[in-house]
């Protein structure tokens, strides 16, 4: 049995949460400065300047990418054989996110769902954290975290389509849910896609999936073959970066698939815009 | 092909009618910032008859919820947010008050649009996601209205050359739709 310390993890999850958000990953830095070079549109071209400038600002003046520095959310895999000592690691994590956000001069963006009023008081400065558990052989602890905005997660979509609907199907959702989102997610967007589970697992599949370093192959062949099928197709849409019409509308698509029911076909698809603001640490 | 004016707040007929779909604007002057809750507020206050916390008449309302100032910062982060959540609210305020200008990111409904025609309005897109940058170009910040609102409180800015592109204008051109279907490849 390995101990970790409840301060240990409250400062790491404090001090990944004001770096991200400040610092643009280097995969989406990447993929941007591509797109510009690539973009033929001159509106979004100098959108696309626009961005890489402000990653250049947020980055040196330690200011945040965008307002919107969105819900902290994490997948968390923790080790069978780990004991957290001095407080409970959901605490912990919440407790890291309280003062990042804080400390950081984020927004605090979490609210009441009717009265929509400001939690900040109440539960904490932007609490509570959005945290997916999940239980693992060992002592380890790896903590993915991402901020993540509201305009992009207001386009995401989640179905269940009949299995006869299949590849074709799935890729017809995926292409309706981009097309109609149009400007609205700030592309250029990285496209996550839940494929199987349950209803909920196809969503938590779908987020997940953002996680992933932009600009990598999928391990599954079949997956990967439908990710460079939509990455045409979405981009042919014309969409552009914010909206404004150019050939550059998707960073990357990615695509978790699990086992379904024999009757389902649950698809998810999850929106990340162009500030993808996200990382991965162990402790 | 697109021009690129400089304009000043208050907005005139005269200022906004020259502009067209996808010209670049570098606006300078007051300008006023709020969200949709900010936006039903006074809404309730032209229902209810009463006056409004600042001159709306030629005025730009800019769709923000900044991040909070770093010491000696005028505001943190600010870029624009999703307009649609507006689509209810900004008609009557160009139609009823003279308001000239929104900036904001993301599609707009046809009565939006429909009120930038009749009332002389234009609908401006600012780059999303670019707060910092963004930040820059504002001088001074105060919150002049609603500070329970937090980030959505309504707050009097003074900008200079803040980098906009006209997205709807006054003569019922749309960017969105425009831009777009120059760039679609339709698969055969």
């Amino acid at each position: 049995m390995r101990e970790i310390k409840y301060e240990d993890i409250v400062k790491a999850v404090k001090d990944n949460i004001i770096y991200s958000g400040t610092n643009l990953p280097k995969d989406a830095l990447t993929a941007l400065n591509k797109a510009y070079k690539e973009e033929e549109s001159p509106v979004c071209k100098e959108v696309l300047r626009q961005l890489l400038k402000n990653a250049d600002i947020a980055a040196s003046e330690a200011r945040p990418l965008c307002q919107d520095t969105g819900l902290a959310v994490f997948f968390v895999k923790v080790g069978e054989d780990l004991k957290v000592v001095g407080g409970t690691l959901k605490d912990a994590i919440n407790e890291g996110t309280r003062i990042g956000y804080e400390e950081g001069y984020f927004r605090a963006s979490t609210c009441v769902w009717n009265t929509r009023a400001n939690l900040k008081d109440e539960i904490g400065y932007n609490l509570p954290a959005i945290i997916h558990f999940d239980l693992v052989a060992g002592d380890g602890l790896e903590i993915e975290y991402a901020a993540k905005g509201g305009g992009s997660e207001n386009v995401s979509r989640a179905t269940v389509l009949p299995p006869a609907a299949g590849r074709e199907g799935i890729i017809d959702f995926v292409t309706e849910c981009v097309s109609n989102a149009g400007p609205n997610p700030c592309p250029p967007i990285i496209v996550g896609v839940g494929i199987g589970g349950t209803f909920e697992k196809a969503a938590i599949s779908s987020k997940h999936a953002l996680f992933r370093t932009v600009g990598t192959t999928n391990e599954d062949a079949t997956l990967n073959d439908m990710e460079g099928e939509l990455m045409t197709k979405l981009n042919n849409l014309g969409i552009g970066a914010m909206g404004m019409g150019g050939r550059e509308t998707v960073l990357g698509v990615h695509i978790e698939a699990n086992p379904c029911h024999i009757a389902s076909l649950p698809v998810s698809v999850n929106v990340q815009c162009h500030s993808s603001r996200h990382t991965s640490f162990k402790l | 092909m697109s021009k690129t004016y400089h304009l000043t707040t208050p907005l005139s007929d005269e200022d906004v009618v020259q502009l067209k779909v996808g010209d670049i604007v570098y606006l300078s002057g007051i300008i006023y910032t709020a969200r949709d809750a900010a936006h039903k507020k006074l809404i309730d206050l032209m229902d209810e008859g009463k006056e409004l916390p600042f001159d709306i008449k030629g005025s730009v309302i800019y769709f923000v919820g900044p991040t909070p100032p770093k010491p000696g910062d005028p505001i943190g982060s600010a870029g624009p947010t999703t307009s649609y959540r507006m689509d209810s609210y900004s008609p009557r305020l160009i139609n009823e008050m003279g308001q000239k200008g929104m900036i904001g990111k993301g599609k707009r409904n046809q009565d939006v649009i429909d009120a930038c025609i009749k009332s002389k309005a234009v609908y401006f897109g600012a780059t999303g996601g670019a707060g910092a940058l963004l930040a820059r170009q504002i001088k001074s910040a105060e919150v002049i209205a609603y500070p329970e609102l937090g980030p959505e409180a309504i707050r009097k800015l003074e900008v200079v050359d803040f980098p906009l592109t006209v997205v709807n204008d006054t003569y019922g051109g749309d960017l969105y739709k425009i831009g777009r279907a120059k760039y679609e490849i339709k698969e055969s």
